[in-house]
């Protein structure tokens, strides 16, 4: 009980955290942060159940008016902005990244990245999209249009999602509590 | 690090957060039904002189939280000038700019121990199903609390790594953090667990 609460408490301080982690840009002027890979780690290292409730924890933090989102961004207003999609679909992307990371039956790395692939981009972009059209008034294929500029950046936190999962695992047999 | 609570005492702060959450719901609903700019216009306006009580500082605080919108301003702009659609695209940014402004208003006037004491009403229901309110506060204050604690870890995992290399530490610092991350977690279950456990 004490070690789940634990667990679920600072791996939200976690995805802030790496929400102030400078902003690198990709070659054609697209911002990425780490902190959606902070999302994809609740799924994988704390599994499915956990991972989801750190990240509601996460977005509690942020609704009740702490700016912790990316950028600084923080209070009722996220809610109410275009890309509020992506903000439901968080803890539904780390349930599922959790889920594949639980059930496959794979190495660890191997099941993490295709975790994070299925949840952290797939599930993770059908809400982030229809959030953006509804949000925008624009059609599911318009809206789907905006977003593909932020795709490479995501398939490379896939792999690093994979990669951490990976070495957490070697480091530290048994820390990953999605796989125990 | 600072809540977006505003510094500036204004009426709305004495106001119990509820009825400003209730009021904000009840705002959003109408806004998302108002279909044609003029309305919006209307409602935007009033949102706007609902700012005033605050002064000008208030006001530009309010204003800098809006800035967060404005890639979606060029996008829908540039849109609806190249579709000759001028009123749809007016009534999205209208709508957009005034649902965000709102809550950003009950944001800034809202004390952060005023929404933990709303959030702890709210949660009341599920204590039925496992989650005591006592919980969720203990789970806030952990992850509040170790906000600043994993902030500074980073940034001596990063200054480590600029001593050892020329090049930006970017992800690679990301598993020493999660690892540390994991170990502090395991700490405080059992501080947790040798003073009475999480209740």
């Amino acid at each position: 009980m004490e070690r789940s609460l634990s667990h679920i408490a600072l791996f939200a301080a976690l995805i802030a955290v790496l929400g102030f982690v400078p902003q690198i840009m990709l070659p054609f002027g697209v911002p990425i942060t780490a902190q959606s890979l902070g999302i994809m780690l609740c799924g994988t290292v704390l599994g499915a159940r956990r991972g989801a409730l750190a990240v509601l924890l996460f977005l509690l933090l942020v609704a009740i008016g702490l700016p912790l989102l990316s950028g600084g961004r923080g209070g009722l207003g996220v809610f109410a902005s275009p890309t509020v999609g992506f903000l439901v679909g968080f803890p539904v992307a780390a349930f599922v990244a959790g889920l594949v990371t639980e059930r496959l039956p794979a190495p660890v790395g191997w099941a993490a990245g295709l975790g994070a692939l299925v949840g952290g981009v797939v599930v993770l972009y059908a809400f982030g999209i229809t959030g953006l059209s509804v949000m925008l008034d624009k059609t599911m294929a318009e809206a789907a249009l905006m977003v593909t500029a932020f795709l490479p950046g995501d398939m490379i936190k896939v792999v690093l999602a994979g990669l951490v999962t990976h070495s957490l695992a070697r480091m530290r047999p048994g820390v990953l509590l999605s796989r125990s | 690090m600072l809540a977006l609570t505003s510094p500036v005492q204004t009426p709305y702060h004495r106001l119990p957060a509820g009825a400003k959450l209730a009021a904000l719901a009840g705002v959003t609903v109408v806004l998302f039904r108002l279909d044609s700019p003029a309305p919006l216009a209307v409602a935007l306006a009033a949102i706007a002189l609902l700012h005033i009580p605050g002064g000008w500082p208030f006001a530009a605080h309010a204003l800098r939280l809006l800035r967060p919108l404005w890639p979606f301003a060029l996008v829908i702009a540039l849109w609806h000038l190249w579709t000759r659609d001028i009123g749809g695209g007016l009534t999205i940014l209208l709508r957009l700019t005034a649902a965000l402004a709102a809550a950003n208003l009950v944001t800034m006037t809202t004390r952060l121990s005023d929404m933990i004491a709303i959030l702890e009403r709210l949660a009341a229901p599920f204590a039925r199903i496992g989650l005591p309110p006592r919980r969720l506060a203990l789970a806030i204050a952990l992850a509040i609390r170790f906000v600043p604690v994993l902030s500074d870890r980073l940034a001596l995992l990063s200054d480590a790594w600029r001593a050892r290399s020329p090049r930006r530490p970017g992800w690679r610092i990301v598993t020493p953090a999660a690892l540390a991350t994991l170990d502090d977690a395991d700490h405080v279950a059992e501080a947790l667990r040798a003073r009475g456990g999480a209740g």
